[in-house]
């Protein structure tokens, strides 16, 4: 099987719905002409040309209800957001339209459109461009939350998004575009709410999504290597909607649930998760349900602190440790 | 304190220059009307009148909560433009939705439902006065939050123009939306992607309390703003339907045809305060303004006099035509009250397509989390 990377696997699942598909479109800044700020729409400009390839000014607002408005009507929009954080100037269109005209149209209007790009901390560059909104966006009934930790997955979760019918948010991560992985050559699709255990363990469940979820596999190593720990890594994928058969079956099996999360520990995704375990995994848990989140500031921008504030492998091990 | 401003009735400045008055009438948008169309448009204009003034008595007596933005006043440029789409054109406006819902063939008894939240209603009750929508009948709402459906009209724009479609997108918004940054954006691309986008400003002088004067630094004309993204602009007065055709028809042809935005500000003025529950609605404007516009600007008495020295209609013919009106919003009324809530279990529709459809998409993973 190919080994490509994170960001190859999203140029190729672009490339081959553009060739399927002629409503869709990709939209955004420095899409077309740069090859995308962070490449992964490299060369899409020069195949398809510039009616599918779109360079945007900078007006997320505006594009992004663009998108919508599109949407509405039939057309399939993939619209990047450089971040994720630059949505913040767009939210009104992402909210109270994308997530909300369905339902205040009675059913009338559906949204097919792909809102993506990165949503990651860990890069160096201050709050403003590391907030990861995945806990505030799935808040919004209406919405879809995808969040993919490897190549294979996140061109399969990418090719099911853009043949949604509704509005999904794609949150990528720049520290994992240069990652490699297995990648079977032509279209496939991954469906949204079905979550993947990543490794298979007996004593605690390592519950993650996004980069976190590689946090969790070396964590899951060291374990196994250190102290004799076989942890199971269970990848949400999605976040909305939400695999909770995978979550509770992995719980009922190894009676102890680590949760690890790049998001913020307060009304975070980590949050969601524990309620869950609480409502319905009571009687299996052997132990309290624990989170290693981000540290509940702002971003911080210095690099060795910015390393402290987000989980890392032997943070969880402390953590799992602390179970027992 | 009561305002003291004088109100545009017609444009205080246009990008033509041009200082006299046209026989509107004369206009090729308006030369070939025939009767039964001109009385057409005195019977929508009623139509929404005599809806609103019913919906407007239900909400008085508590039958009714929500907001209930009125559009009367108004009405005539609802008509006008629907009178101008050619099939293939779309709409989009504001909050202030109800005549543009019922111009473009939207029916009383599901507005008026909507309105009582009944499930009868147009969006199934789950959107209220502010969310009217009709993707049939190319109406895309309906939008609550000021200025955020422009853009949606720039997507309209957008795919009309990707999918070859010879139509336009009319994207309404009032003279307070304006100020949005937003549309800022939109009239920039508009113009940098050369997107058939009409954006009619529906100029009332009045954003909720704060009068034009109050809230925006550029004298004259808002529509004026557009120089600064190189789109096209002008002004209309509103009051007369012959005007509004004349001015409106003419930029959604160009829209159409050479794929260039437009902005049109059109003076109009509405009667009811922001919603009916602005309890200010005769102090930020002195009640004599509003007298005056209902004596000499009322878009429906204009129309009226017009038709009748045109001899296209009678008194007792408007009379009739007004006795229907009012006969069709009270039925509409009794047909909203006769009608039953939505069910609890519909909470949890229409929100995913694909649950809805009950797709493999819809049925993988839990996509809602109430208990």
């Amino acid at each position: 099987m190919p080994v490509i990377t994170y960001r190859q696997a999203l140029h190729d699942a672009f490339a081959e719905e553009l060739a399927r598909d002629e409503n869709v479109f990709l939209m955004g800044e420095e899409v077309a002409q740069y090859n995308g700020a962070y490449k992964v729409t490299e060369g899409l400009w020069k195949q398809f040309g510039d009616k599918r390839v779109i360079d945007t000014p900078i007006s997320e607002a505006a594009f992004l209800g663009l998108g919508v408005g599109a949407a509405m009507m039939g057309l399939r929009p993939v619209v990047e957001l450089m971040f994720w954080s630059f949505a913040y100037v767009g939210l009104d269109q992402i909210i109270n339209n994308a997530g909300c005209i369905r339902y205040m149209s009675g059913g009338l209007i559906n949204v097919p459109m792909v809102i993506r790009g990165p949503a990651n901390g860990g890069t160096n560059v201050g709050a403003t461009h590391s907030h990861t909104p995945e806990n505030f966006l799935a808040n919004t009934p209406g919405l879809k939350v995808v969040c993919p930790a490897t190549p294979y997955d996140a061109k399969g979760l990418m090719i099911s998004s853009i043949r949604d019918n509704d509005t999904v948010c794609f949150m990528e991560n720049t520290l994992l575009y240069g990652d490699l992985g297995e990648v079977p050559e032509g279209s496939y699709t991954i469906p949204l709410g079905v979550a993947d255990v990543k490794r298979e363990g007996l004593d605690v469940s390592l519950i993650a999504h996004g980069r976190a979820v590689l946090t969790c596999l070396a964590a899951a190593e060291i374990l196994a290597a250190e102290h004799g720990i076989e942890a199971e890594v269970v990848d949400l994928r999605s976040i909305r909607p939400l695999d909770e058969e995978t979550i509770l079956n992995s719980v009922a099996k190894t009676h102890r649930a680590v949760l690890v999360d790049e998001n913020k520990p307060f009304c975070g995704v980590s949050s969601q998760i524990a309620a869950l375990l609480a409502e319905q995994a009571f009687d299996d848990l052997d132990a309290p349900v624990l989170r290693v989140t981000a540290l509940d500031a702002p971003a911080i921008y210095s690099m060795p602190l910015e390393k402290l504030q987000l989980p890392d492998a032997q943070a969880v091990v402390a953590k799992v440790l602390s179970s027992f | 304190m009561a305002s003291s401003l004088s109100l545009p009735t017609k444009p205080k400045e246009s990008a033509s220059g041009a200082s006299e008055t046209p026989d509107w009438s004369a206009d090729r948008f308006n030369a070939s009307l025939k009767p039964a169309e001109k009385i057409g448009f005195l019977r929508e204009m009623l139509r929404i009148r005599r809806f609103e003034q019913q919906a407007l008595k239900h909400y008085n007596n508590g039958s009714m909560g929500g907001f209930l933005h009125l559009y009367i006043g108004q009405e005539s440029v609802a008509v006008g433009t629907a009178s101008l789409m050619n099939g293939h054109d779309e709409i989009i406006t504001a909050y202030r939705d109800h005549g543009h819902a019922l111009a473009v063939g939207m029916g009383m008894n599901e507005c008026m439902a909507e309105l009582f939240g009944k499930a009868t209603g147009c969006s199934k009750g789950k959107g209220g006065s502010m969310h009217f929508f009709a993707p049939d009948k190319h109406y895309w709402g309906g939008h609550g939050i000021v200025g955020g459906q422009v853009p949606l009209g720039l997507g309209l724009a957008f795919a009309l123009k990707y999918k070859g479609i010879k139509g336009c997108a009319v994207a309404f918004l009032g003279d307070g939306a304006v100020n949005q940054g937003v549309v800022s954006e939109t009239l920039n691309m508009a113009a940098l992607f050369e997107l058939p986008l009409v954006i009619v400003i529906e100029n009332n002088g009045y954003s909720m309390g704060t009068s034009l004067a109050r809230s925006s630094a550029v004298n004259g004309s808002l529509a004026k703003r557009a120089e600064g993204f190189c789109v096209d602009w002008s002004t209309c007065g509103g009051f007369d339907l012959y005007e509004l055709r004349a001015n409106l028809g003419a930029v959604m042809e160009k829209a159409r045809t050479e794929f260039l935005p437009h902005v049109l500000e059109v003076a109009t003025y509405r009667y009811y305060g922001h919603s009916v529950a602005d309890a200010n609605a005769k102090k930020y404007r002195s009640p004599e303004e509003i007298e005056r516009y209902k004596a000499d600007f009322d878009p429906i008495n204009l129309w009226e006099k017009q038709l009748l020295s045109e001899n296209v209609i009678t008194r007792e013919a408007i009379d009739a035509i007004d006795a229907e009106a009012k006969a069709e919003a009270a039925a509409a009324a009794d047909f909203a009250i006769e009608s039953p809530f939505p069910t609890p279990g519909s909470i949890f529709e229409d929100i995913y397509h694909e649950v809805d459809h009950q797709t493999e998409a819809g049925r993988t993973g839990r996509h809602f989390f109430s208990e």
